[in-house]
């Protein structure tokens, strides 16, 4: 059994390798197998390992595969090894990267079909998969981090995929550069943690940390007052490389360009699995973030700000894909305001149910795209529900489930955040309200979106054509089951969480009407956009022209251009480092190199020079070295 | 009969190929090219001839009867190839002649 557990991220691995070394030479049917059977593979693999995992004592499986190296500071010498290490939160994550992974793969299979590089596409989600895997199963920080840095090679590259176009290429560098930057927080943050802790090992540290957490809770602080500062940084370092990865507030502005990738890269990496490891990572270290309060009231105020900026966002987009991108901002906005009020399990659980129902959207919406020939925008759609009935009742069961309708999984999870809100000693009323008003932004940046697309008379003029492959159809049902259902998976993380938050406070009071309001925000959206957003739900009358166009007013822009984020990065950061890089072009390194060309480029003139057919020049030339080969012989 | 100082034939010799190659490389009339080349074989020939009578043997005058007759010979090929010369270019610029350069 422990063999399987190893093998997990081999069998992605292995189809990677095939598809890139013999990728041109495999047919669609064979490149589409190989790549979705080895997903398939894993699916069945860790369904055994889940099944293995509830069977176990203490609810933990480990492999060792080889050792890697050790790494040694004065505290000690730690071991790096590549072990995987399986407990409840990674088996939440592995079945969520394998299980949508592989329903994300059937449909890509299927959508990317008339695609030239169709194979090299298959290759690098396969490729992603491995490194997704080896990021949550990772039993070390160093490992996890090899995993981080190969989603964001992917994602960079996936972003990229269609390279002719200059715009996904800038996309693709801008996602890479921002995420560099958390990265490099994240480097440092470990290389501060290794400092303080003398250990690497995820088990080992949070077990330090615990200890560290009941030495502090008895009355003695025994920790000095300057570790207790190296664990500030530590945590908030951390968060860095969490907010880069998952497009929160400082560096959201990768994630609506990396649109700019196919549709099922979106669902995959930018909406289901790659975005949510920064939520990961803090469930994952929640051992260091519970010894600062501090920082987790950051993280909490951190979700709550980009929960509500997106939303806003949201509103404004005109790109069906942007309007899910910003609500995939908004929703991890969720999860990190669970996890800063300590809510750990609800965190985890909406990012499952999270993936569920926000790559349903996001192939649903590439269906919709792919059946108006790859028109994105909204206000060219419209009226598409009696076109395209099929998209139009998987979009609405996503649409409920992101909007938190009783019943649905998003409900559960969504509920199971904003309970545990006002009592959080992290946390408190305003967030509480913070939450109830992104839930109100939700549902209504929802609705206009129905509305828009689905709704009212059709902007366009060409014939829809969808596709009606029966492999598609079914990965996107078994996707929106998953979105109504999964709600009632058991999710029992009490094992991996098991501290909790001490309120040195007396317990706040909850009143009785805050789960009746909570229940009752999406509707009260859905209320107020049927009536905001009337033009766009309804056909014209006959006889006036109907023209649903979008607003040009001064805050909309605004808001549709990221709350200009963008602009202020571009004028403070980019600008004046392509000025540097301008005026540095001709530095001394640059002249090194440059002296080469110079060099080759004389003795290609005195060559050509001397090459110049004249046969009085030649011979001038043999006299002139044969006497000096005399001189020189008889000297 | 005074014998000539073998240094002095050298002299002449050397003297005649120097003014036979300055007239090959400064020359742009290629018969002129021809004549001057004339000259330095000539002055080869003298330097073996000298030599030759220096050391009383005949081996030089061999040999300056070989250098004739390949003078002879190249001449003959020399003056055919003007002749197309002058036909194709209407002139004997040796200089025309640098269309292989590379």
């Amino acid at each position: 059994m422990i063999v399987l557990l190893a093998s997990l991220p081999f069998y992605p691995l292995v189809s990677f390798l095939v598809l890139i070394a013999f990728g041109k030479k495999l047919s669609w049917q064979l490149a589409a197998i190989i790549s979705v059977s080895s997903i398939a593979l894993t699916v069945l693999v860790s369904a055994i390992l889940l099944f293995e995992l509830s069977a176990s004592q203490n609810q933990v499986l480990t492999v060792n595969l080889w050792h890697w190296f050790d790494l040694t500071n004065q505290m000690g010498t730690s071991e790096v090894n590549m072990r995987f290490y399986l407990d409840g939160l990674s088996a939440v994550m592995i079945s969520v990267v394998t299980g949508v992974g592989f329903l994300i793969h059937l449909f890509a299979a299927i959508y990317m079909k008339t695609d030239a590089n169709f194979s090299r596409f298959m290759a690098y989600m396969n490729l992603f998969i491995v490194a997704m895997l080896i990021l949550v199963l990772a039993d070390n920080l160093v490992l996890l981090y090899l995993g981080w840095e190969g989603v964001g090679l992917c994602s960079f590259l996936l972003i990229g995929f269609w390279y002719q176009e200059k715009s996904n290429i800038l996309a693709a560098r801008k996602a890479f550069i921002v995420t560099r930057i958390g990265d490099t927080s994240m480097v440092i943050g470990l290389l501060l943690l290794f400092n303080t802790f003398g250990e690497l090992n995820i088990k080992a540290v949070t077990t330090l940390a615990q200890q560290g957490h009941n030495l502090a809770a008895g009355s003695s602080p025994v920790s000095s007052a300057e570790q207790a500062n190296d664990i500030y940084w530590i945590a908030l370092l951390l968060l860095g490389g969490a907010v880069g990865k998952s497009a929160q507030l400082p560096l959201q502005t990768w994630l609506p360009d990396a649109m700019a990738g196919p549709t099922p890269v979106s669902a995959l990496i930018h909406a289901a699995t790659m975005v949510t490891v920064g939520v990961y990572l803090i469930a994952r270290m929640h051992g260091i973030f519970l010894l600062v309060p501090e920082v987790m009231n950051y993280v909490a105020w951190l979700g709550a700000s980009t929960l509500l900026l997106a939303g806003v966002a949201a509103l404004a987009q005109t790109d069906i894909k942007r309007v899910l991108a910003y609500s995939t901002m908004s929703q991890i906005g969720y999860m990190m305001l669970a996890l800063g009020a300590g809510a750990w399990s609800a965190g985890v659980f909406h990012l499952m149910t999270h993936a569920f129902f926000k790559a349903l959207l996001f192939l649903t919406a590439g269906a919709v795209i792919y059946a108006l020939h790859h028109q994105q925008n909204l206000f060219k759609m419209g009226g598409l529900f009696k076109k395209l009935p099929f998209e139009t009742s998987l979009f609405v069961v996503g649409l409920i489930c992101l909007m938190a309708l009783p019943g649905t999984s998003g409900f559960f999870s969504k509920e199971a955040i904003i309970a545990q809100l006002w009592s959080s000693s992290t946390a408190g009323p305003m967030l509480w309200w913070c939450a109830i008003l992104g839930a109100l932004l939700t549902s209504i940046y929802s609705c206009r979106l129905f509305f828009l697309a689905f709704l009212g008379t059709a902007r366009f003029s060409e014939n829809t054509h969808p596709e009606k492959s029966t492999l598609l159809r079914s990965a996107l049902i078994v996707l929106a089951l998953l979105s109504l259902f999964g709600g009632l998976i058991p999710l029992d993380l009490t094992l991996v969480f098991s501290t909790v938050i001490q309120t040195p406070l007396a317990q706040l009071i909850e009143p009785t009407w805050l789960h009746t309001v909570a229940i009752i925000t999406p509707f009260i959206g859905i209320l107020f956009s049927w009536f905001y957003f009337k033009n766009y739900r309804l056909s014209p009358l006959k006889g006036t022209k109907h023209n649903i166009q979008p607003s040009k007013g001064k805050f909309v822009v605004f808001c549709r251009q990221g709350l200009g984020f963008d602009a202020c990065y571009n004028a403070l950061l980019v600008k004046p480092y392509q000025w540097l890089a301008q005026i540095n072009k001709h530095d001394i390194f640059d002249q090194i190199i440059m002296l080469n060309a110079g060099y080759v480029n004389l003795w290609h003139d005195s060559l050509i020079f001397v090459q110049n057919g004249s046969l009085r020049w030649y011979l001038a030339a043999f006299g002139l070295a044969i006497m000096l080969l005399l001189g020189v012989s008889l000297l | 009969m005074t014998v000539i100082p073998l240094f002095h034939v050298l002299i002449l010799s050397t003297l005649l190929f120097a003014i036979g190659f300055i007239g090959v490389v400064a020359r742009k009339n290629t018969l002129f090219i021809l004549m001057s080349l004339e000259i330095m074989l000539n002055a080869v020939g003298v330097a073996f001839i000298g030599a030759g009578s220096v050391w009383q043997q005949a081996d030089g005058q061999v040999m300056f009867l070989l250098i004739l007759t390949l003078a002879a010979a190249e001449v003959a090929v020399g003056l055919a190839l003007l002749i197309r010369m002058q036909k194709k270019y209407r002139s004997l610029d040796i200089d025309l002649l640098n269309q292989m350069k590379g």
